[in-house]
């Protein structure tokens, strides 16, 4: 499907998400509480067929947290970039996509530890990189540590 | 080992740890092993050991700095690593690469990627016990460190591209060593199937061990000639081409066996594939410049901008985030061991415990890429 | 150039003086030195490599560099069993814990390398990180640096011919 149609199909799913195309996909951005009814579309519907997660992260934009999944159909050889946007920095949480892609699993642990978003139904959330008992997390914008040394 | 919590689980199972400090692990990898008797009933990763912080690293260096980190990640491929920094810093400028700056990387990258296989090659004999294919392998890896050498200034961590194109010429050398290294590679292949490919008891080893269905390596997010041997179609080079390969011609070697063995011959065959691609480029590299121009202090548009590259592993992403600055906002690296190892608790269940070792040396994974 | 070269030509030989008697001969030397001798031409190293350097030190041991000449070919895997460690790569918190537990794991005397800018200091990640160790120095003591990043083969060879000579002026029976 190209970009268009892609969108057109999203609004008629779910009518709040906002789309930016300023990029080389199309990004998709939704509240954080819409993302596994989409998700689950997204995978299990035949005309979309996203079944390779690709790339799994997040951004730190200070007043809010974003998680990024892109997304590629093996099918189709369509990607889409969904954003879902956590508004709760002080504890931010979103559903796993685990149930629907494994990958999903080792890279929400990673998200975790250095983001500290916590994933709900997550199967085994731990810290993936740091120690157990590692004070913040590393990839936020408000992190300090004493101990580095500043270029 | 490190942790020394052997005890039994609750489902009786008995766990062990392998690593950090292990020889088959290629690094410090650290997985826990729940056991029943000798098979393998599950596999919980722990990683870690080598999380050098490189993202957090990234967001403080300049858009001509942050690409030499990426030598260090995947130090096997690091020219392809590099290639994709520059890539997606070229995709955001909107500039391209000189023509000959083209052909030079995909020459370094295939010879990257040629000696890279070449060390996994070595390291997989050693693994399964036979020191032989060491020497043999890293006969050929010399060779061709040294021509890389010559021109690149190094013989492991390149950082030999730049945005726009290559740091600096070949060396008048390099097509004359390069068709000799070809040379002797191509003369040498039968001794590579002679020592291990034809070994009853290597193959015996691998067959019918680690096997990975499609639609597992697909959900795994499995790339490279991991995927591949699943019957999973992953060639970047073929699906999203970049700097030239959509005029090479090359096949995609697909295997749908999806065991160990399956991933072997997968990546021997990738190996004659980056010879033919070397062969084809090598008489035909572009006259010109090798550097496009472009401004001493790179700033970005404000967006975000991802670029993919095949390294010797698997698919590589660079997911750059810019706010219009100087240094990248985020920058993460989508690495593809750190997919192709979630795969490895599914490959190894139910094998015995003397086989993890096999299938991991297959998967061939490089740790700092895992961890970053 | 030969690494070989670099290796003073008194250290070649060994040590002491052959008298020649009709039915054999008598050795005069000093028994340190003959253990030095010994023990300097047949360190054991550790398979240690964290990162990029430990592949380099793969280079070390094949057949083009081939370190096995100087008597290190003997590489192990369990501590126990080693008297030298070459720490090839960066070595990061979590990591750091480990090192230290294998060190104790080794039978004395035992030896360290630090092979590489990041053993040595943290090299490229010395600054903005904040995982890395900077410099293993502050976990186990290093008896020889060897700068690079990674070092060459070379490199890492002079390193350890230079801690055999300094195996070799050591005093084993004496306390200096
Ligand atoms: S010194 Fe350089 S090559 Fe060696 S481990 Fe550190 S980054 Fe890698």
């Amino acid at each position: 499907m190209t970009n268009e149609e892609l969108k057109y199909s999203i609004t008629e799913l779910l009518p709040v998400a906002t789309y930016d195309e300023s990029g080389e996909f199309l990004n998709i951005i939704i509240p954080s509480d819409e993302l596994i009814p989409l998700m689950k579309e997204l995978r299990s519907k035949k005309e979309f067929d996203f079944d390779y997660l690709f790339c799994l992260t997040c951004i730190d934009w200070k007043d809010h947290l974003m998680m990024v999944y892109h997304l590629l159909s093996k099918v189709h050889k369509h990607c889409i970039v969904v954003k879902a946007k956590i508004t709760d920095i002080q504890n931010p949480k979103i559903e796993s996509v685990n149930c629907i892609w494994k990958t999903a699993e080792l890279n929400e642990d990673e998200v975790y530890d250095l983001f500290g978003i916590r994933f709900l139904n997550h199967p085994n959330l731990r810290r993936l990189f740091l120690e157990e008992d590692w004070k913040g997390f590393p990839l936020r914008k408000n992190y300090v540590d004493e101990n580095m040394i500043k270029l | 080992m490190l942790l020394g919590q052997d005890h039994i689980t609750e489902e009786g199972e008995f766990v062990i740890n392998m690593g950090p400090q292990h020889p088959a692990t290629h690094g410090v990898l650290h997985l826990k092993i729940g056991l029943d008797g000798e098979t393998i009933k599950k596999i919980e990763p722990h990683l870690g050991y080598i999380h050098r912080s490189i993202e957090k690293m990234c967001e403080q260096l300049s858009y001509r700095q942050f690409i030499f980190t990426t030598s260090r990640m995947d130090y096997l491929s690091a020219h392809i690593n590099n290639q994709a920094c520059v890539l997606a810093v070229e995709k955001a400028l909107q500039v391209e690469a000189t023509p000959r700056a083209k052909a030079i990387r995909v020459l370094m990258a295939e010879l990257t990627r040629l000696a890279s296989h070449q060390l996994w090659w070595a390291c997989m004999g050693l693994d399964l016990g036979a020191v032989t294919p060491f020497f043999y392998a890293f006969r050929e890896r010399e060779a061709i460190n040294t021509i890389i050498e010559e021109t690149c200034g190094t013989r492991l961590t390149q950082n030999y591209m730049v945005p726009g194109g290559v740091m600096m010429d070949i060396h008048p050398n390099f097509q004359k060593r390069v068709k000799e290294v070809l040379k002797q590679i191509k003369e040498k292949a039968h001794e590579y199937d002679e020592l291990l490919t034809g070994n009853v008891i290597f193959q015996q080893r691998l067959k019918g061990v680690g096997y990975l269905s499609k639609e597992d390596a697909v959900s795994y997010g499995c790339s490279g000639p991991t995927a591949r041997a699943s019957g999973v179609s992953c060639d970047v080079r073929k699906l999203f081409p970049y700097d030239g390969y959509e005029q090479l011609k090359f096949d995609e070697i697909l295997n749908t066996e999806g065991d160990s063995w399956a991933r072997y011959l997968v990546r021997l065959g990738e190996m004659k594939q980056s010879i033919s691609i070397i062969e084809q480029l090598i008489d035909n590299i572009p006259e010109g410049d090798f550097q496009a121009k472009t401004k001493n202090v790179i700033k970005l548009p404000k967006g975000d901008f991802y670029q993919r590259v095949e390294t010797a592993r698997g698919e590589l992403g660079v997911y750059i985030v810019s706010d219009g600055g100087a240094t990248p906002y985020r920058c993460k690296f989508r690495s593809p061991n750190f997919s192709n190892l979630s795969a490895i608790p599914k490959m190894a269940e139910g094998a015995k415990i003397g086989d993890l070792v096999a299938i991991m040396a297959t998967v061939d994974l490089v740790i700092p890429d895992i961890d970053r | 150039m030969d690494i070989k070269n670099n290796v003073p030509a008194n250290k070649l030989i060994f040590p002491g003086q052959i008298h020649e008697t009709p039915d054999g001969g008598f050795l005069i030397t000093k028994l340190d030195e003959v253990i030095n001798w010994a023990r300097s031409n047949s360190l054991w190293p550790l398979i240690f490599g964290t990162s990029c350097c430990a592949i380099e030190m793969m280079s070390a041991a094949d057949a083009k560099y081939d370190w096995s000449r100087f008597g290190f070919e003997v590489a192990r895997a369990s501590p126990r069993q080693a008297d030298l460690i070459i720490v090839a790569g960066t070595i990061v918190m979590k990591m750091a814990p480990v090192l230290k537990r294998l060190y104790d794991q080794m039978p004395d005397p035992k030896y360290v390398i630090a092979m590489g800018a990041c053993t040595i200091s943290g090299g490229p990640f010395f600054y903005n990180t904040y995982s890395v160790v900077k410099g293993v120095d502050h976990i186990i003591p290093v008896d020889v640096y060897v700068p690079g990043c990674p070092p060459r083969p070379e490199a890492l060879l002079h390193s350890m011919i230079t801690l055999q000579e300094k195996i070799k002026n050591e005093a084993f029976f004496r306390k200096s």
